[in-house]
């Protein structure tokens, strides 16, 4: 479970993030959704500490994450996997060395160990044999889905997320979904989705924080999202004739 | 200014601290110093082959009186490829080649957020990026610079041998003559902070670079123009210091 309590977040002038409090409990996709400029990515960002919250405090499963400094960080950071917009895959390393990276690092697992993990992880996310790739010689997709294999790699309790779907098809964009909501079922991790995909909103949407100017304006499930009232949110969800059609059918 | 100074140092101090895992790092070191050292062969090479040859004439040329000895080029031409040709030159031309590449290599992973990805991992970003470069640069430099020494000379021999401006037996005679080991003990000590500087600088400006593919470019002139001017900031003061 992660808890962020009362999260403020200032560049200068500018007032991004403005006391956000919220839970996001295990075994479950929490997506942070919102407008472009409303501050899901600096969230996002404050949450795994490549920000620091101007104000408020970040819990991991109760233990504080703002008040720590770098080397008292490196054991919960262990724990997280993160898959980037553009995936953040390392140019100078093939597939299985991205994979096997971290664990180069963080374990003493024998080379024969830590390749069958990479193969472990590819064959998880469906790409089995494109061990010896480059990443400039894989499509968007798979660069996703081997950005999710190395996040995968250190076992994470916690997985986060930002803008799974950009830049992919509708199609690919699907299979994105599936295989975080599967992963995060199968591995019970405490998963934080950042998106503006209407269709990850409602496919895989168990809980959801709406931001908007920097504040949360709303929470609740996919299942409720329908249902709201909120004129911001049905502005930003239902803002396409196809929604606001779904929407008068449900 | 004292902002950047400032950061320049944190950014040293991060990148100095006890790594994750050695082996991974030397990994990293090793793979430096065959991008700075290998990788930079044949360029050092032919600008040391060059400039000792036109060094050589142009001496020769200078000191053409009855009353100076032919061999003078020799010496004069030597003096000048260690103390000041081979490892000042050198080292200009090597932050165009590494440095550029040190910033522009580092620059592209802050903007495309593979820096974000290893900070998430746990990893020392400054450390792992830019610890090997420096060790790499401030080993390797040097090795140039010996090289270059020895082909300046050569180039100056090969001078001599193919404009016959003086003979070769004066050139090797002034070569030989009163050679002073303080001069390449100089030469390596500026190659060392050079390299030091190269390494540095350029890293810096990379790792702070914001933006997309434009400011890397721009980052990547910024280290390599700092660079210079730097080194002969500290080629003045060095010659100042120790001769």
């Amino acid at each position: 479970m992660i808890e962020i309590k009362d999260i403020y977040k200032t560049f200068g002038d500018n007032d991004v993030l403005k006391g956000i409090t919220a839970t996001f409990q295990t075994g479950k996709n929490n997506l942070i959704i919102g407008g472009s400029g409303s501050g899901k990515t600096t969230l996002l960002k404050c949450i795994v500490g490549l920000h620091e919250p101007t104000k408020g405090q970040v819990f991991f499963e109760d233990q504080n994450f703002t008040d720590m400094d770098f080397t008292e960080r490196v054991p919960i950071r262990t724990q997280i996997g993160m898959l980037f917009q553009n995936s953040a895959l390392f140019d100078s390393m093939t597939v299985e060395e991205n994979i096997m990276f971290p664990l180069n690092l963080f374990t003493n697992q024998s080379k024969s160990e830590k390749q069958e993990r990479a193969n472990f992880c590819l064959e998880r996310v469906n790409l089995k044999d494109k061990n010896k790739l480059y990443p400039a010689e894989l499509s968007g997709g798979m660069k996703k889905r081997v950005g999710i294999a190395r996040a995968l790699s250190m076992q994470p309790k916690f997985l986060f997320v930002d803008e799974p779907n950009s830049g992919l098809d509708p199609k690919t964009s699907i299979l994105i979904d599936d295989l975080i909501q599967e992963l995060t079922t199968e591995y019970d991790m405490t998963t934080v989705v950042v998106t503006h995909d209407m269709n990850s909103v409602m496919g895989i949407g168990d809980h959801i924080i709406f931001l908007h100017q920097g504040q949360k304006w709303w929470e609740g499930s996919n299942k409720e999202i329908a249902h709201t009232d909120n004129k911001e949110l049905n502005d930003f969800v239902f803002a396409s004739k196809f929604m606001q059609a779904a929407k008068e059918k449900l | 200014m004292f902002q950047s100074l400032g950061k320049y140092i944190l950014l040293l101090r991060l990148s100095f601290k006890k790594p994750e895992k050695f082996s991974v790092y030397w990994g990293e070191v090793m793979r430096e110093m065959v991008s700075v050292g290998i990788g930079s062969l044949g360029i050092i090479s032919i600008i040391s082959l060059f400039i000792g040859a036109a060094t050589t004439i142009q001496v020769a040329f200078q000191l053409s009186s009855p009353l100076v000895p032919r061999s003078i080029a020799g010496s004069i031409s030597r003096d000048s490829n260690i103390l000041e040709f081979s490892p000042t030159i050198s080292s200009l031309v090597l932050a165009g080649r590494v440095g550029s590449n040190f910033a522009s290599n580092i620059g592209t992973m802050r903007v495309t957020e593979q820096i974000d990805a290893l900070e998430i991992m746990g990893v020392n970003a400054p450390g792992y990026l830019i610890s090997p470069k420096i060790l790499a640069s401030i080993t390797m430099i040097p090795l140039l610079v010996i090289i270059s020494i020895c082909l300046g000379i050569t180039g100056g021999y090969i001078a001599c041998l193919i404009t016959g401006t003086i003979t070769p037996a004066d050139y090797l005679m002034g070569v030989n003559d009163g050679f002073d080991g303080l001069t390449v003990r100089v030469a390596l000590v500026k190659a060392f902070v050079f390299g030091f500087i190269i390494a540095s600088i350029c890293s810096y400006q990379g790792f702070y670079t914001k933006g997309g593919a434009l400011e890397v470019g721009q980052s990547a002139t910024a280290g390599v123009v700092y660079s210079c001017v730097w080194i002969l900031f500290a080629d003045l003061m060095i010659t100042s210091l120790m001769l």
